[in-house]
């Protein structure tokens, strides 16, 4: 029985079943992250005692019949910016590396309370400001399709964790499609749900209008069934919601029916800059759609080039708010030499934050400035009422609208860093949901010549997620998941211990050679010492 | 239209963002924002006149609850992670002259 390669229902029903037990689905993730993570990744912290600690609890509730959810037992990867008691919450960032949280976000207290098992921490990029988890200071992700490229960001530790099997499903966190891009380049499903569906409390912010997370898997069922166990309307939370019309039941949405349903596909971006495979695996999808019942047509949604210039002045103007509490003073990284107060906020600063939080910190600090507020700041605010106008507008039209995820597949390592602004337009598809607050899922319709995941976007109405579930499931059942190649190999000492042997090892080699560039890798995998406390 | 950074702007904004930049992280820094301005004001083509801000997609405004203590005393776990501390409290330079 290959435990680590069933979504997370299918896990959550052999272990409700007797077949297996929550340790022994911890344990076959475990020894899956011994596999593969080496040449992944993914994981800022493995906390391997706890974990184990943790399936023990949950399987007596299991036993005893307190727990009967779909999410009991299975073992679960949270993006390093989710809080989580006592246990290291570092947004991949300097300024966090000590820093241990005393309390635990609602999103992964839901998850608890579901039976769910966390065992370790992903990725990131530092506080989420990056589309490659590249500004990362524990070091990059790889992506298991091809470990030369990246997985995508910010959420590219939880997005690789669950492709390469490390994990049934993660959290993520998406400001500006940090959830959808890396499902994308890796090949998974993520969704970034209507804001507000899920507490931010927890979350350690970066643009807070726009912040919102959302479960990554390796189906639309567990997408939705995750969101199910994670949303809730928390007092806790002043910007959380009350849920739609059809209240958190999104699994009653995964019906393979899409007959009448209006899917609109914005021709403003099918534009220069789009990959031309991206493109037909985009239309071909839709084509599937259409021929299942679905009424598919263009349409203009308008002022699609405003997106990211409004977006890059909100959330950058957000951040340089949100970070301020990182000043050495009462958690974090404080400078071992400094001269006074100032000085010492100063260095602090300097040197725990990376180039890239720096760069948004400051432009922030200069649009919220006096003389410049109206002119940056409110400008992008009353865009942002204009962008939410023309999707309330489709939406009068359209039950869903179809885009891809990202204009490009997953690129090399080290090719998207040295010029931002080029990297921030690889957001072009997905920023304007978040500013509009709308629900997004990302899934996967295909691979391109180079073998890298193509993802398709499908957009919903706010409170709408049904909508959205239907037309991802409905496409799903066209296609069977693919895993990469990573995956299969690391998996066949499993299915033929003897024989495949030699190969793997042939494998592994080829992994460490690919290894060499990634110098920090290695040694920033953490593991939590002495879990007990 | 080019946007321009002098020095004392990126000396200005340094200050409100409280971060110290090398001479070197100072040019860098400019040229990233003149680059970032130029783009950011394509937002100058659109009308916005008599477009209200929106700071919140949905119209909720002030959330109101009971005021009373729910969580306990989280001052030793709080301060656990404190870069230094002093008598049950942070401790910092000193900020009076």
């Amino acid at each position: 029985m290959d435990i680590t390669s069933m979504t997370a229902v299918e896990l959550g029903k052999r272990i409700q079943a007797g077949e297996l037990s929550a340790v022994e689905a911890v344990k076959a993730s475990l020894a899956q992250i011994d596999k593969v993570e080496a040449s992944v990744h993914g994981f800022v912290t493995v906390d391997r005692e706890g974990a184990l600690r943790r399936a023990e609890e949950v399987q007596k509730k299991i036993d005893d019949g307190t727990l009967t959810g779909p999410l009991a037992g299975v073992p679960a990867a949270i993006k390093d910016n989710l809080c989580i008691k006592d246990m290291p919450a570092t947004c991949s960032s300097r300024i966090l590396e000590n820093f241990k949280p005393t309390f635990t976000a609602e999103a992964v207290k839901n998850l608890e309370k579901a039976g769910a098992i966390v065992i370790g921490k992903t990725n990131m990029d530092e506080f989420a400001m990056g589309s490659t988890t590249e500004t990362s200071y524990f070091g990059v992700t790889r992506n298991p399709w091809n470990t030369e490229h990246v997985p995508g960001g910010s959420s590219g530790g939880s997005c690789a964790a669950v492709a390469a099997e490390e994990c049934a499903f993660a959290l993520g966190s998406d400001t500006g499609g940090s959830i959808r891009q890396p499902s994308c380049f890796c090949g998974v499903v993520g969704i970034k749900p209507t804001y507000g569906t899920v507490s931010r409390y927890g979350l350690i912010a970066y643009g807070s209008s726009l912040d919102q997370v959302g479960p990554v898997a390796r189906d639309v069922t567990d997408c939705a069934v995750i969101l199910e166990a994670i949303a809730s309307h928390d007092p806790k939370d002043s910007t959380s919601m009350p849920p739609g019309a059809g209240g958190y039941d999104f699994t009653g949405a995964l019906v393979d029916d899409v007959k009448g349903m209006r899917i609109g596909i914005p021709q403003d971006y099918f534009i220069e800059g789009l990959d031309q495979e991206v493109k037909e695996h985009i239309l071909s999808a839709a084509k599937v759609l259409e021929e299942k019942g679905a009424i598919v047509e263009e349409f203009d949604l308008s002022l699609v080039q405003y997106a990211i210039p409004a977006y890059y002045v909100i959330a950058s103007a957000e951040a340089s708010s949100n970070l301020s509490r990182f000043d050495g003073v009462k958690y974090g990284y404080r400078t071992p030499d400094y001269e006074g107060l100032h000085n010492m906020y100063k260095k602090s600063r300097s040197e725990g934050f990376g180039a890239e939080v720096k760069r948004r910190i400051m432009l922030g600090s200069f649009v919220l400035s006096s003389g410049y507020y109206d002119a940056y700041y409110l400008k992008a605010l009353k865009t942002k009422a204009l962008i939410k106008q023309a999707f309330d507008r489709a939406f009068e039209k359209y039950d869903v609208i179809l885009a891809p995820a990202a204009p490009t597949t997953a690129p090399k390592l080290g090719a998207s860093l040295n010029d931002p602004l080029k990297m921030y337009l690889g957001d072009i598809y997905t920023i304007s949901v978040n500013l509009a607050g709308l629900p997004g899922i990302s899934i996967p319709v295909g691979t391109d010549s180079k073998g890298l995941p193509v993802g398709m976007q499908i957009i919903g109405s706010c409170f709408d997620e049904a909508k959205l579930f239907r037309a991802a499931y409905a496409y799903e059942q066209t296609r069977a998941y693919e895993r990469p190649e990573l995956v299969k190999a690391s998996k066949e000492t499993v299915s033929n211990e003897t024989a495949s042997e030699e190969t793997v090892s042939v494998k592994a080699e080829k992994a460490a050679s690919e290894m060499k560039t990634n110098k920090l890798s290695d040694e920033a995998v953490r593991t939590m010492e002495g879990g007990d406390r | 239209m080019a946007n321009k950074i002098s020095d004392e702007t990126i000396e200005y904004v340094g200050i409100l963002a409280k971060l110290e930049l090398s001479e070197q992280e100072k040019e860098e820094a400019k040229a990233d924002m003149e680059k970032m301005l130029d783009y950011i004001d394509t937002l100058n083509e659109l009308d916005t006149e008599g477009i209200e801000p929106m700071s919140h997609v949905f119209p909720v405004s002030n959330v109101f609850r009971e005021d009373v203590v729910t969580n306990g005393d989280g001052s030793v776990d709080t301060l656990a992670n404190a870069p230094l501390k002093k008598d049950n409290s942070f401790k910092v330079p000193k900020t009076i002259g």
